[in-house]
C-alpha cells in the first residue's frame, strides 16, 4: 500500500513534521459549512470567526478568501477583521490556552509576580505554546474576577487568587487533563 | 427536601463551587440526607465564597468558605439543618455586608436559580412588563425619564432621554442593544446580572423595546465571559418558550426577539459606537458622532443602547413606579449604584447602595481596610480610564458630579484599592501602556499619544531630564484630553495625570507643578 523504507529514510523532524501538518490540515469543507450556515445572520462576520475558532482553535488563513467570497467582502477587510480582535488566531494554539489577567485590580493583588512566575515556569513569553504544545500563554484584559485576584482563565475556565503553588496545581491538572 | 444553595457564579466556581457542590451532592446520597441542591448566582460576598447556605424555617444560613475536605464534616454537624460548624456564619441577610445594602437592581441575585422562569417570577420577576403592556410607549418612557435613571456604564447620560429620542425617530427598524462588554478593571456588576439573574436584563430590554418600537435586540457580549454566556441562552430559551420573548409576547401582538453575541477580546468595543461597528460584523472603530446611535445606530437605524445594569434596573422601575426608585441618591444621581470593591482589600465584593455613601465607608465598613493590612495609599474609581484617589479624597460621596468636581469618575462604579507598595508612576505608565494596546487606531491623539506617552514616562521612571519629561507628559496629555475620538484615548490622562498630581514622589519630583 505504501512504501515503507522510503519514509524510515525521511528525516525524523520533516516526518513529524507532516503528522502535525495532517493533524491541522486545513478542512475547507467544515470551514464552508460554517459559513453557509451563519452567513445570513446581519453582521455575520464575528459569528463566523467565533465559529471557525471554536472547532479549529484559530482561524487558518485559507478561510479568509472562502469568507471574503460568501460574504462579499474583500480579503482585506475579512484579514482586517480577524486582526483586529485579539481574540482571533491566525495560528493553531496549545492544546489549552492560559490567559493571565493583566489589569489593575490584578496587579495589585501580585499579578506581576505572577506573570513572571508562568512565563518562566512554563518557558514561554506571551502569544507562544510550551514545547510540548500543552499550553498556550496569552495576556488577558480583566476577567471579571476582580473580587479574587489574582486570576487567570484556563480555556473556559477562571481561577481565582492564584499563587505560584496554585498555578503549578492548575497547569499539572490541566496537562493531564489530555 | 432540605435545600442546599451553592453558586453557580463564574467567580464562586473559579474557588471550587463546582468541586463543592459535586461533594455535598455525594456526600448527601452516601449519607441517605434527601437535599435539592440549587445552583444559585453569588451574593456578592467574595471573600467568603465557596458561600454554601442552607434553607431552614428561619430563613437561609449561610456557610463560607466551603472547600471540598469541610464537605464531611459540615455534614457531621448537621449543616443541613443549620447546625453549628465553625464556618457558619448564620443567617445570611444578617450578614452586616449584606444587611446594610440596599438591593434593587441586585434584589434576586444568589437568591434565585438564576436559569429557573419560575424562580423568577415567584420572586417579582416580570411584573415590571406585565405594567408596561398596561402602558403607551410614551408612558413607558417618561416612567424612566422621570426615575432619574442615567446611564451605569459610566457615561450617566439619561436613559429616558436615550430611549424618547428612538421613540420620536420614526423608522421601520429599530434595535435596542445592550452593551454587555464589560471590560473595566475592577467590574464585574454586568456579570453578576447576568450569570446571576439573566431575566431580569431580558425582561430590561423588552421593556425598552416595547417603550421605543424596537422588534430585535442584541446582547454585545464579551467573550471572557463564558458562563454568562450559558446563563443567558437558557434564559432567552425559556423565556422565548414561555412567550416572554418572540413575536407575541404575552399575548400583547407585540414581538421582540432576543440574541447573544460575542465580542473578542478589544476593550474599545465598550465604547458604544465602536460596539456598534463591530456588531456590524467590521473592525471595532469609534464612529465619530453625530449622528447619534439613538438616530442613525445599528445597520442605520435608531438604537438604544445601554449598559446591563441600566436595563436591568428598568423592571423595578416599572414595576414600583418612578417615585420610588428616584427616592434614592443624592443630587442629580438618583437610585442606586452596584459598587463593585476589588483590588487589596478585605472583604471584596458588590455592594449596591443609593449614591451618597462615602468612598471611606465603601472601603473601610464595607471592604475592611486592605487585605494586606497596610495603609491603603491609592484607590482607582471607574476602571482603566478613571482618576486614582488618594486618601485625602476618601470622603468623597458616590455621586457623579461629586467626583466630576475631583476630575475623577464614578464610571461602571469600580473601586480598586492599592496599598502602600504601589509605585504611582508605574501605574500611570500602565495607563498608557493599555490604551497603547487597545486603542482602535482611528485617531491619532490616542494611537500615536499613548505609545509616546510609554516613552516618557519610561524616562521619568529612569530620572532622564525629569522635570521636561513631566512637562512634556502634561502636554501630551492636554492633546490626548482635548482632542480624542472616545474617551479610550480621552480619559486615559485621567489615571496618568491624577497618579503625577497625587504622588509626584513615585515620578521624582517635588511636588505637582
Amino acid at each position: 500500500m505504501s512504501d515503507h523504507s522510503a519514509t524510515a529514510n525521511f528525516p525524523m523532524a520533516v516526518a513529524l513534521r507532516l503528522i502535525q501538518m495532517n493533524d491541522t490540515a486545513f478542512d475547507s469543507e467544515r470551514v464552508s459549512g460554517i459559513i453557509a450556515e451563519l452567513k445570513t445572520k446581519p453582521g455575520a462576520l464575528l459569528p463566523i470567526l467565533h465559529a471557525i475558532q471554536e472547532v479549529l482553535g484559530y482561524v487558518p488563513g485559507e478561510c479568509v478568501p472562502l469568507i471574503a467570497t460568501e460574504l462579499n467582502l474583500s480579503r482585506a477587510e475579512v484579514h482586517g477583521v480577524i486582526s483586529f480582535y485579539h481574540y482571533f488566531r491566525g495560528t493553531p494554539p496549545g492544546r489549552h490556552t492560559v490567559y493571565i489577567c493583566r489589569a489593575e485590580a490584578c496587579q495589585a493583588m501580585g499579578s506581576e509576580a505572577l506573570e513572571a512566575y508562568a512565563k518562566s515556569s512554563l518557558g514561554v513569553d506571551y502569544h507562544e505554546n510550551t514545547r510540548d504544545g500543552a499550553i498556550t500563554l496569552e495576556p488577558v484584559y480583566c476577567l471579571g474576577n476582580c473580587a479574587c485576584s489574582p486570576s487567570i482563565m484556563v480555556d473556559k475556565k477562571v481561577h481565582g487568587r492564584v499563587s505560584p503553588k496554585r498555578f503549578d496545581d492548575i497547569m499539572n491538572l490541566t496537562r493531564s487533563a489530555s | 427536601m432540605i435545600k442546599v444553595f451553592v453558586p453557580r457564579d463564574s467567580s464562586a466556581l473559579g474557588l471550587g463551587a463546582e468541586e463543592v457542590a459535586l461533594a455535598i451532592q455525594a456526600e448527601a446520597e452516601k449519607r441517605q440526607v434527601a437535599i435539592e441542591l440549587i445552583r444559585n448566582g453569588s451574593r456578592g460576598l467574595y471573600w467568603l465564597e465557596p458561600l454554601v447556605e442552607v434553607a431552614t424555617p428561619q430563613g437561609r444560613i449561610a456557610y463560607g468558605p466551603v472547600t471540598i475536605a469541610d464537605v464531611p464534616r459540615l455534614f457531621e454537624a448537621g449543616f443541613h439543618n443549620g447546625g453549628a460548624h465553625p464556618l457558619a456564619l448564620g443567617l445570611t441577610e444578617e450578614i452586616p455586608y449584606l444587611k446594610r445594602q440596599e438591593r434593587l437592581t441586585f434584589a434576586r441575585v444568589g437568591i434565585t436559580d438564576p436559569v429557573s422562569l419560575d424562580d423568577y417570577l415567584a420572586h417579582d420577576g416580570y411584573r415590571g412588563l406585565k405594567r408596561a403592556l398596561t402602558m403607551a410607549p410614551a408612558a413607558m418612557v417618561e416612567e424612566v425619564t422621570e426615575s432619574g435613571l442615567r446611564g451605569r456604564g459610566g457615561a450617566a447620560f439619561p436613559t429616558g432621554i436615550k430611549w424618547r429620542t428612538v421613540l420620536n425617530t420614526s423608522s421601520a427598524q429599530k434595535y435596542i442593544v445592550c452593551n454587555a462588554d464589560e471590560g473595566d478593571s475592577g467590574t464585574f456588576s454586568d456579570r453578576m446580572i447576568m450569570e446571576g439573574d439573566p431575566f431580569v436584563l431580558i425582561e430590561g430590554m423588552t421593556i425598552a423595546g416595547l417603550a421605543v418600537g424596537a422588534t430585535d435586540g442584541f446582547i454585545y457580549l464579551r467573550c471572557e465571559y463564558p458562563d454568562a454566556e450559558v446563563a443567558l441562552n437558557a434564559a432567552i430559551e425559556s423565556a422565548t418558550a414561555q412567550g416572554y420573548l418572540g413575536d407575541n409576547i404575552l399575548g400583547s401582538g407585540k414581538a421582540f426577539r432576543l440574541e447573544v453575541r460575542l465580542g473578542a477580546g478589544a476593550y474599545v468595543c465598550g465604547e458604544e459606537t465602536s460596539l456598534l461597528e463591530s456588531l456590524e460584523g467590521k473592525r471595532g472603530l469609534v464612529r465619530f458622532k453625530p449622528p447619534l446611535p439613538a438616530i442613525e445606530g445599528l445597520f442605520g437605524q435608531p438604537t438604544v443602547i445601554n449598559n446591563v445594569i441600566s436595563l436591568a434596573s428598568v423592571p423595578i422601575i416599572l414595576d414600583k413606579g418612578a417615585a420610588f426608585y428616584k427616592d434614592y441618591g443624592m443630587g442629580r444621581s438618583r437610585g442606586t449604584l452596584p459598587i463593585q470593591l476589588a483590588g487589596n482589600l478585605k472583604q471584596p465584593g458588590l455592594v449596591e447602595r443609593a449614591f451618597g455613601v462615602t468612598l471611606r465607608e465603601i472601603l473601610y465598613d464595607f471592604g475592611g481596610g486592605s487585605q494586606s493590612g497596610r495603609p491603603i495609599k491609592a484607590v482607582q474609581v471607574g476602571g482603566p480610564l478613571g482618576a486614582y484617589l488618594p486618601e485625602s479624597q476618601f470622603d468623597t460621596p458616590l455621586d457623579y458630579e461629586a467626583f466630576t468636581a475631583l476630575w475623577a469618575v464614578l464610571g461602571h462604579g469600580g473601586v480598586v484599592a492599592f496599598d502602600e507598595t504601589v509605585d504611582m508612576s508605574k501605574m500611570a505608565r500602565y495607563g498608557m501602556e493599555f490604551c497603547a494596546i487597545e486603542s482602535c487606531g482611528k485617531c491619532t491623539p490616542c494611537r500615536i499619544g499613548s505609545t509616546r506617552g510609554v516613552e516618557i514616562i519610561d524616562k521619568i521612571r529612569a530620572g532622564e531630564e525629569t522635570e521636561r519629561q513631566v512637562a512634556l507628559l502634561r502636554d501630551l496629555s492636554d492633546t490626548m484630553l482635548a482632542s480624542s475620538l472616545c474617551a479610550l484615548g480621552g480619559m486615559t490622562p485621567y489615571p496618568v495625570l491624577s497618579a503625577l498630581n497625587h504622588f509626584p514622589e513615585d515620578f521624582g519630583v517635588t511636588s505637582a507643578q
